[in-house]
């Protein structure tokens, strides 16, 4: 246990995933910590209660995962995804890194899934915990605690304080009373700007307003924002988000999973004026629903409306509400409160283009249309078959790019391209270093798992430990 | 029969869960909901009866409460259950026994214990009551062999009727077929999960019971309890052997089958359910209906009281304490059989059928059934 008499150690700021693979690491070197999480206990572990697997790199299969995911494939496949805008160095540190998760995972507390039905496309690179983020997330608060480290909910920190580029206190916030904390170093952890919609604004203008944010309400980028007053170089596109297409009913905060939708490639998407804006067929919808986000976000009001008969239904995974339903096109427009004239047509026009072609989700079929404009280019078939149903769709914000440069002890580097001697970060604040653009699946947990580890490893051993 | 704001919301919950998959891994409830996309009475009544509360599902949960979805399974399930209890009843009468539980049970086991100390004082007197018996037939001698054993058995077979009817009535429910049931690999494989409690697991981590860290203590208990259970009734089966085909009359010697089984059973069941109604007390609220934990509460005092009273007889058997602890046994052992039909046993049978739509239903997934 730690001793309570002596100053912290190590100050993290942040309650997810990357800020507890920090505090399990320093707390094992037997630094002493203090983690500072601004949501309540109930809301604790940020965006990472909401995740579900982690990617990382193994050289042969396991109970776990079906087959072996080598760091040059790993490589190959975050090249891809980012289309190069990634620090090679970083990158492959996280992925060799990787390659030890599954184990200190598992030893601090974690419980692994096997591969089922739902979770086989990805059963080869990724490891899916058991009950998802929030089990993982209950594990290690668990494990932390049980090391001596010590927690406060509710507790947000507003300002940092820095003497000759070095951390000093910050101030924290509890029961509306500020106070300043002091502490030998500091790991940042507390994620990306998200949900603070005045600065999503300054990129977006006021389409940002009909934004939903996925995750937590929180991450409303405090310490991004002051780390950057205090000379921490920024990385990653500012304006960079990664967006999806969300039932527009979701709450406007932490719907996580649940309100994604994915109907788009088995009928057509039209705008509030019932105009379609782009080919629902383009490619398997995994490597085509990021691009949703930011095409409904265009669209005037930044709403659209997905449209299927009663065969598409059963072809993708059921969401959280269930669609407006109506016996005929013109009533389901009706139903979704836009022009019943206007979609009759549109419907009409489109089943006319439609192709036959020999239907099949698991390839690029040739069912498409002719004529049409934009095209549909797979998958089209004729919305014929009632009942019809309808799905109004937003813009949902998974996460920001936006982050601050780190080295590979994951010091914060300052506008002078020098190192921070006793600030670290971790996890989203940092992610864009290494996914500065693109998505790929469970890669998130696993920039902040290493990042984590290695911030709370660097951390305690500043600190003495 | 559950109201219909209980099965709306539950279909609102299930849905939410089917969207979300996360919990796959920990039980069959999640995969038997994949199986589905809308979700009525007669599903929620199979899924409720699948779900072993393990409760790893409400602690893993990014959307309890306070979330504003408010998921809470375990809440739900258990609730669905009383529910599926008291519908599938016979007669229906009786239903409402199941309502206030805890009183139910209590004073019919007091009434039970009245009649028999009134009838022994009736018909055999203070001095039966107050002697000391040895030797063959002791027991008969206070209470005599045919109120010894016609209405037990009668009770007993009354018990076994209500759980066939109930059985059938779920099994009609929950839209099986007579043919389905002569799957005997199904059947295998659903004795297999009961029998060792497999979604007390949690798919490998254990429940989260009684708090928010996964334990096995409540599967070992229960494991206590169940096989405790079993081996009273193997006890008493051979006693009831020895007693109708070789003629040897209680109480038996210690060293006897009888007596080995009844007392290793007796002190599993004791051990058991103060295991259990400790981690009851200790237990989370939230992720259980009030109705439920009256329910199990109830059922693990009487048989705690069955086992302990039994144990206690065995022990002073030679004395003139006998006759008094008799009495009070077979006053709890009546209360325990007379309620059985309409208390907590009753998740031994719609459990148990639950898995087997469960297995039958994951075979043809696989291709083998």
């Amino acid at each position: 246990m730690a001793d309570h008499r002596r100053p912290y150690d190590v100050l993290i700021i942040g309650g997810g995933n990357a800020a507890l693979c920090a505090a399990i690491t320093a707390g094992r070197a037997g630094a002493r910590v203090l983690v500072l999480e601004s949501a309540t206990k109930d809301f604790r572990g940020g965006n990472s209660r909401h995740t579900r697997d982690i990617r990382y790199m193994h050289r042969a299969a396991t109970e776990f995962v079906t087959a072996a995911y080598g760091e040059e494939e790993f490589w190959q496949d975050l090249l891809g995804v980012t289309g190069g805008a990634t620090d090679e160095r970083l990158a492959r540190l996280v992925i060799r890194e990787s390659e030890t998760l599954g184990d200190w995972m598992a030893s601090s507390g974690v419980h692994w899934q096997k591969p089922l039905r739902g979770t086989l496309h990805l059963s080869r690179s990724n490891l899916f915990m058991l009950g998802g983020g929030k089990a993982m997330i209950n594990a290690y608060y668990d494990t932390a605690a049980k090391l001596g480290v010590e927690i406060h909910y509710e507790t947000e920190v507003q300002e940092l304080n820095l003497r000759d580029g070095e951390f000093v206190s910050a101030v924290a916030v509890r029961d509306g009373a500020g106070r300043a904390i002091e502490a030998k170093t500091i790991v940042v952890a507390s994620g990306g700007f998200e949900a603070n919609i005045p600065w999503l604004k300054e990129y977006w203008g006021e389409a940002a307003e009909n934004f939903i944010i996925r995750g937590t309400k929180n991450n409303q980028g405090v310490l991004l924002k002051e780390l950057l007053k205090h000379g921490a170089r920024p990385e990653g596109d500012p304006r960079g988000c990664h967006a999806v297409a969300l039932d527009a009913r979701a709450p406007k905060f932490d719907g996580g999973i649940v309100t994604r939708l994915d109907s788009v490639p088995f009928g057509i998407v039209v705008n509030k004026e019932v105009k379609r804006f782009y080919d629902e067929g383009e490619d398997f919808w995994p490597k085509r629903y990021a691009i949703w986000g930011k095409l409904i976000a265009e669209q005037p009001e930044q709403i659209a409306y997905s449209i299927v008969d009663s065969n598409a239904l059963p072809r993708f995974m059921p969401s959280v509400f269930p669609p407006l339903e109506a016996g005929s096109i013109a009533e389901l427009a009706t139903a979704l409160e836009i022009d019943s004239r206007a979609l009759v047509a549109v419907v009409d026009e489109f089943n006319r283009s439609v192709r036959a072609g020999e239907f099949d989700p698991g390839s690029l079929d040739d069912c498409h249309t002719e004529g049409l404009t934009p095209p549909k280019s797979h998958w089209a078939k004729a919305i014929d078959s009632p009942p019809y149903y309808g799905y109004p769709l937003r813009p949902g914000i998974t996460f920001t790019y936006l982050g601050v440069a780190v080295d590979e002890q994951a010091r914060v580097i300052m506008q002078n391209d020098t190192p921070a001697k006793n600030i670290f970060a971790a996890g989203e604040m940092m992610a864009g270093n290494i996914l500065g653009r693109g998505y790929l699946a469970g890669f998130g947990l696993t920039i902040g798992s290493v990042f984590g580890r290695i911030a709370g490893r660097e951390a305690a051993r500043h600190a003495g430990f | 029969m559950p109201d219909f704001d209980l099965v709306k919301d539950g279909a609102r919950q299930i849905t939410i869960c089917n969207a979300c998959r996360y919990c796959e891994g920990y039980c069959a409830v999640f995969p038997a909901i994949e199986q589905r996309r809308f979700f009525t009475k007669a599903d929620l009544t199979y899924l409720a009866n699948l779900c072993f509360d393990c409760r790893d599902c409400y602690y893993a949960c990014q959307y309890a409460p306070p979330h504003e979805f408010g998921v809470n399974i375990p809440k739900l399930m258990s609730e669905l259950r009383t529910d599926t209890y008291r519908e599938f009843t016979w007669p229906a009468l009786l239903s409402g026994l199941f309502k206030h539980n805890a009183l139910a049970v209590a004073v019919i086991t007091a009434a039970a214990m009245i009649i028999t100390l009134g009838l022994v004082l009736a018909f055999q007197g203070l001095p039966v009551l107050f002697g000391v018996h040895l030797g063959e037939g002791a027991f008969y001698r206070v209470v005599p062999f045919i109120a010894m054993t016609v209405p037990p058995s009668l009770i007993a077979l009354y018990g076994l009727a209500v759980f066939v009817i109930g059985a059938l009535r779920f099994w009609r429910e929950t839209q099986g077929s007579v043919v389905e049931l002569m799957n005997f690999a199904a059947l295998w494989r659903a004795s297999k999960d009961a029998f060792g409690l497999a979604y007390m697991k949690g798919g490998g981590a254990g429940c989260t019971y009684p708090g928010e860290s996964f334990s096995n203590s409540r599967m070992w208990f229960h494991h206590l309890v169940f096989f405790g259970f079993l081996l009273d009734l193997v006890a008493t089966t051979i006693a009831a052997f020895y007693d109708h085909f070789l003629g040897w009359q209680a109480p038996y010697p210690y060293f006897s089958l009888p007596v080995v089984f009844g007392t290793v059973g007796g002190i599993m069941l004791v051990v058991g359910t103060v295991g259990l109604l400790y981690l009851k007390w200790r237990s989370d609220r939230n992720p259980a209906h009030a109705s439920m934990f009256s329910m199990d509460v109830a059922f693990l005092l009487s048989l705690f009281l069955t086992s302990f009273t039994g144990l206690l007889l065995l022990a002073f058997r030679e004395t003139t304490a006998m006759g008094t602890l008799l009495v009070i046994h077979l006053g709890v052992v009546a209360g325990l059989f007379i309620t059985m039909p309409y208390g907590k046993f009753a998740h031994v049978v719609y459990r148990y059928a639950a898995l087997v739509r469960f297995s039958i239903e994951q075979r043809r997934v696989e291709g083998n059934g």
